[in-house]
């Protein structure tokens, strides 16, 4: 078994069959739908007469649509109300656990996976959303997919797929202080580009990696397809055993020991061979931001906007600079912002909540900024206010919220007004991601999104610490 | 095994230049549109904020451009379609009228959803792109076949070779482009690959 990579590994023993087509038949070990990718599948399935083949291996949860103000329903928007009770007929009817409005379980996606213990190593999972890359934290092949594959994999459990290569990126550390995991994975999308992941999977590796937790890890790996890369991986470890012990669907007792086996098992070989390898300093990387209108568009905290000439796409950079509204030359410190927030299925974990409340605690947000923070998921908002995190949100001005995917992608009320600069720890600066055609969106970590709120402008969140 | 779509080896007609790197599925469709619960509307809503202000008044788009109506090409840049997994994107551009796109490149998860609905995504280097977006700027009537057997796009201009993963190629010429049948039919093996994975069985001796 030597030689082989986490990728190869996982990819040979969940390969099926060779397609007609030259593709291979890949099983899928776990998969997780929520309500906005998912009504379109089970109307094809009803169409086309198909069943539901691994009946055990689905979960659904909801989480774009939910207003995370007012849960209570009928949801005052009536179409995330027809969604939301698409969801509910459609699991009902196929037999599948749905944990919605009132589950505990409830939450994002990519959070309640592995928060349940659902998400294992060595493991094929797909989802109808393309964050799903950040269940590869866990060494799991974690594929984001569209509606007709979630039809597939609903009456079949397979995808039809290629194989890619396989690209390790050593982050080396001790990551600097007021750095996170979210300035590591900006930082690597900004040196090798938002499509420069085309054709590979992303490996994550390196003494920086080693030393984080699977919080961060999930981080790293959610902004995978952000740099182009369909799935990114880290292998798993101690870290990744001892996040598993105990939850709801890992295995116990004696079963957890033999499983700790078999998930070593799937890491790649101290010898095994990559298509491309790239080495990142990790303590070189200061708190980044992204100043423009992809998350390929970063820059450290204490650099000036960098010129359209010295990009690799200078008529992408020109477009940024119209759309945002900066000049180049200028400093990214100091921008001033209207909203702050904290959430997302990048930094809506405890630890991320954790991050931004030492930064505002005893301290209050600009009177001009709009900021809340929507937990991943209802158990993180329950661990939260059990710390009392919710208490320091709210005495500083921030509005704290239940579980969803809020203003990541403009689904729900929380959205930008028109020209609105908001700092946000999610994933996509896209132009009228946030709700508003004209509304800006600068990247940055939780805590660089907290430091934002309290001085109302991009801020360095080293000066808070 | 069953082939369980249309066979499509070639695609005849006028195309539509997009320019620019990068363009993502927001772009495309706005995720405003993507709480409708079925399709059937998708092929309103392409590009609809770069062809309508806030206030809703038109902006120039070559989606709006009648000298592109009735375009079966779509020729775009490199990094089409990053972004948001939504098939809405696809299916928006298919319903729209759109069966084929050529470009420098696409994103992973884009290409997958447009080859399952059976939405040809084949590529050519940047200086044919803009060779191909400069023939139909300046003659919007060209046109063009793209030959999904012989790989290469015949024009008036000439004839421009295409780059298709064979596997793409094949599913999409030989009618296989829709997954689901030729899956089904694997059943047996499907169960045996199952019964090998110890995490289905929770890890059990």
């Amino acid at each position: 078994m030597s030689q082989k990579t986490l990728y190869d590994k996982v990819w040979e023993s969940h390969t099926v069959d060779t397609l007609p087509t030259g593709q291979t038949q890949l099983f899928i070990g776990l998969h997780l739908i929520h309500e906005v990718t998912s009504p379109q599948a089970f109307a094809m399935m009803r169409e086309q007469g198909l069943k539901l083949a691994f009946p055990e291996r689905t979960f659904a949860t909801a989480d774009h649509i939910i207003p995370t103000d007012m849960l209570e329903r009928p949801f005052q928007d009536p179409q995330a109300e027809e969604m939301m009770r698409a969801i509910e007929k459609n699991t009902k009817d196929y037999g599948i656990p749905f944990y919605g409005i009132g589950s505990d379980h409830q939450g994002i996606v990519h959070v309640i996976g592995p928060q349940l213990g659902l998400t294992q190593p060595g493991m094929t999972l797909a989802c109808g959303d393309s964050h799903t890359a950040t269940h590869g934290a866990f060494g799991t092949l974690a594929f984001g997919i569209g509606t007709t594959q979630v039809r597939d994999v609903l009456a079949t459990q397979c995808l039809a797929m290629d194989k890619l290569k396989v690209r390790r990126i050593n982050v080396s550390g001790p990551l600097s202080p007021g750095s996170y995991a979210k300035d590591v994975i900006l930082s690597i999308i900004r040196h090798l580009g938002v499509g420069g992941g085309k054709g590979y999977v992303y490996e994550y590796g390196g003494s920086a990696i080693d030393a984080m937790t699977m919080d961060e890890r999930m981080t790293i790996c959610n902004m995978s397809i952000e740099g182009g890369a369909l799935c990114g991986y880290v292998n798993p470890d101690g870290t990744t055993f001892d996040y598993l012990r105990g939850r709801a669907f890992a295995p116990q007792g004696e079963a957890f020991g033999r499983a700790i086996q078999y998930w070593r098992s799937t890491a790649s070989s101290n010898d095994a061979v990559y298509d491309d390898v790239v080495e990142i300093d990790g303590s070189a990387i200061e708190p980044t931001v992204t100043w423009g209108i992809n998350p390929g568009h970063g820059i450290g905290i204490s650099e000036k906007l960098p010129q359209p000439e010295e990009l690799a796409d200078p008529a992408g950079a020109r477009r940024a600079y119209e759309h945002m509204g900066f000049e180049p030359g200028k400093p990214v410190l100091g921008i001033p912002i209207d909203v702050a927030f904290v959430g997302s299925c990048t930094n809506s974990r405890i630890s991320d909540l954790r991050a931004a409340a030492s930064v505002v605690k005893g301290r209050h947000v600009n009177p001009r900024v709009r900021a809340i923070v929507v937990p991943g998921s209802q158990e993180v908002k329950l661990q939260a206010e059990k710390e009392g995190l919710d208490q320091i949100f709210s005495d500083a001005g921030f509005e704290w919220r239940s579980a969803g995917c809020s203003m990541c992608l403009a689904m729900n009320p929380d959205q930008l007004r028109g020209r609105e600069i908001s700092a946000s720890s999610s994933n996509r600066n896209f132009i009228g991601r946030q709700g508003s055609p004209e509304g800006r969106t600068i990247l940055m970590s939780p805590a660089m999104v907290a430091a934002a709120a309290i001085n109302g402008k991009v801020s360095d969140v080293r000066e808070y610490l | 095994m069953p082939a369980s779509g249309s066979q499509i080896g070639q695609i005849a007609g006028t195309a539509v230049p997009v320019r620019g790197d990068d363009i993502d599925t927001d772009r495309i469709v706005p995720a405003r549109y993507l709480k409708e619960v079925t399709f059937d509307h998708m092929g309103e809503y392409p590009f609809m904020d770069e062809r309508f202000d806030p206030q809703g008044n038109p902006r120039p788009h070559p989606f709006s451009d009648p000298k592109y109506h009735g375009a079966s090409i779509l020729l775009v840049n490199a990094n089409f379609g990053c972004g948001s997994s939504r098939e809405h994107a696809p299916q928006a551009l298919y319903r729209f009228g759109i069966r084929a796109i050529v470009g420098e490149s696409f994103a992973a998860i884009f290409a997958g959803n447009s080859l399952a609905i059976g939405l040809p995504t084949v590529t050519v280097p940047h200086e044919n792109i803009e060779k191909l977006m400069a023939m139909v700027e300046a003659d919007p009537t060209v046109q063009l076949t793209l030959d999904l057997e012989e790989q290469c796009i015949n024009s008036p201009g000439g004839v421009i070779p295409i780059q298709v993963p064979d596997t793409a190629r094949n599913a999409l010429t030989q009618g296989y482009w829709d997954s689901a049948a030729t899956l089904a039919a694997n059943e047996s093996k499907v169960r045996q690959t199952a019964a090998r994975l110890p995490y289905l069985k929770g890890f059990k001796s």
